[in-house]
């Protein structure tokens, strides 16, 4: 569970072939007998069957043709115990059916996915289908990353279902006309996905972080599927340079270190190589979109020395841009931040006292706030915004962190004050 | 027996200050308590879930009477203090097992080390009859 290759989503094993086959064999499925949502959970069965008989022998021959086969008979079962006869004898018919062909495959896994993350879905309901669908988890497992009871799980699960079959599309991929907008789709749910593995708030933070690097192998076989898509190349490079530096970012206890306080030794060497290679590639080759912007900012980050020595004015830059491409108040902010480092703290919160209106009473406000309150020298009020900031979190170590950061400081004025 | 042992915002029996105003030691020795006290807890086969809860800045109040649109009440609300701050939810084989968890629970550390003394409900959770019933 914690090898590196699981963390930056390569996996290996009975395990890594399971979840590798799990879309190929789902895509058969669903091209053979036509209904998504059953033959979904025909191949959730049949891959917790594999995984039962597998390990303790050797793997089948063909292990493709073996899935096939047990999620057909499991499709059987389950429309056997139907009334629907017509169904089981429409399904007797199709048995004579050729296997997929291998490019296909690759076409059926891209469809898969964007049916996952179809805009009728929330994400809250696209990222566990996701998982489950394309990523070959169990449910049980998908459980246990989100904290949740199996059953509840599985009804997400099958709720998202019943909103996919409503929506009637067919298993195809969309008209080239709508396959941007659905990749945008796909993308921003994985970013969610990854961003939920990546801030872990509590509970077994193990489980949670593997779904970083389920994230990321999601994020690779999109890759496989669209190579030329330039914003999911730069997705997967702005997931392994922010996956890289996990290792310096929580402490010995679980306490949360700032970026500016880590320690670059710690960070991972091989996917910041990979990260920087996948963003330099696609980079000056035209407009750029935001994560491949988020991507180039990352980038310097991992590349730089120290925080100090960050090649701010480029970031700042690159901010610049991004802002004027997306509404989200936390690129401005996060541009306040890079502000102050290029033009002084005082820069910086002028720009954050315009961001009260859009971004109201949030924790961040208050935290970057009090961090540049503090560069500023005004001790107390970085004190008192840190406190705001602590009490406005909803993340028990960012809490932590930023309670300690106001007593912190709270000590320092009073040994200040003292004669 | 299922207990749930639940604090609140409310003074604690110390009188010590809130915990932005302790040193950073203070509040990483308390933090550790809990943290050591859940992983014992587990470790015993007791502890059913723990959570802290987001602050009384992010709660919010809603009445419905099931027809016209909810009431929602943001904070800052004057009864802050009676609000839930956090809670365990504790699977034990009896009340004095319960209770000398609260007790625990009720010492963790403050300034200089010197338990809060913080006020513990213990509740138990209603369950199915008794089947010898």
């Amino acid at each position: 569970m914690t090898s590196t290759g699981r963390a930056t989503g390569r996996t290996g094993d009975t395990e890594g072939l399971l979840r590798e086959l799990a879309p190929q064999v789902l895509g058969t499925l669903v091209r053979r007998y036509g209904d998504f949502a059953d033959c979904e959970d025909a191949v959730q069965e049949a891959l917790i069957a594999a995984a039962a008989e597998w390990p303790s022998g050797s793997l089948p021959d063909n292990p493709r043709g073996w899935l096939i086969r047990v999620a057909s008979r499991r499709l059987a079962n389950l429309y056997r115990g139907d009334v629907a006869r017509r169904r089981r004898e429409e399904l007797a018919a199709s048995w004579s059916l050729s296997l997929a062909e291998p490019t296909q495959e690759r076409d059926d896994t891209l469809i898969l996915m964007l049916m996952c993350c179809h805009p009728s879905l929330t994400p809250a309901a696209a990222i566990p289908l996701t998982l489950r669908a394309v990523g070959g988890l169990t449910t049980r497992e998908i459980a246990a990353a989100f904290l949740v009871a199996e059953p509840t799980m599985a009804q997400r699960i099958s709720r998202a279902k019943a909103t996919i079959k409503a929506s009637a599309e067919p298993f195809a991929l969309p008209p080239p006309d709508q396959l941007p907008d659905r990749l945008r789709s796909v993308l921003h749910v994985l970013y969610l996905l990854f961003n939920e593995g990546y801030t872990t708030s509590s509970g077994p933070d193990l489980a949670r972080s593997d779904l970083s690097g389920e994230a990321i192998r999601l994020a690779r076989i999109m890759r496989a599927s669209v190579p030329d898509d330039r914003e999911v190349t730069g997705l997967l490079a702005l997931m392994l340079l922010t996956e890289a530096r996990r290792p310096a970012r929580t402490g010995p206890d679980g306490d949360l270190i700032p970026l500016a306080e880590q320690d670059r030794a710690l960070w991972d060497a091989a996917p910041i190589t990979e990260g920087v290679a996948l963003i330099s590639g696609v980079l000056g080759s035209g407009h750029a979109g935001e994560y491949q912007l988020q991507a180039a900012i990352a980038a310097i980050h991992d590349q730089a020395p120290s925080h100090a020595a960050t090649d701010w004015p480029q970031i700042l830059a690159i901010y610049d841009l991004l802002e004027t491409m997306t509404a989200n108040p936390m690129v401005a902010l996060n541009r306040a931040v890079a502000t102050a480092m290029v033009n002084g703290p005082e820069a910086g919160l002028a720009l954050i006292d315009g961001l009260d209106a859009r971004l109201g009473d949030h924790h961040r406000l208050h935290s970057v706030r009090a961090h540049l309150l503090e560069q500023a020298g005004d001790i107390g009020a970085a004190a008192a915004e840190f406190s705001a900031a602590a009490a406005r979190t909803n993340n028990l170590r960012e809490r932590h962190y930023l309670a300690t950061q106001a007593a912190r400081l709270a000590t320092e004025s009073r040994t200040a004050t003292q004669p | 027996m299922r207990f749930m042992l639940l604090q609140n915002y409310g003074p604690v029996e110390s009188d010590c200050p809130p915990m932005t105003e302790w040193s950073p030691a203070d509040i990483k020795a308390h933090i550790d308590f809990q943290i050591a006290l859940n992983a014992e807890l587990a470790q015993r086969g007791e502890l059913v879930d723990a959570q802290g809860l987001a602050g009384p800045e992010l709660a919010k109040f809603v009445v419905s009477d099931g027809i016209g649109a909810p009431v929602v009440t943001d904070g800052p609300f004057p009864e802050a203090k009676e609000l839930l701050a956090g809670y365990r939810l504790v699977d034990v084989e009896t009340t004095e097992r319960a209770i000398e968890i609260a007790a625990r629970a009720s010492a963790s550390p403050g300034p200089g080390g010197v338990a809060i003394r913080q006020p513990i409900e213990v509740r138990q959770v209603l369950s199915a009859p008794d089947p010898e019933l």
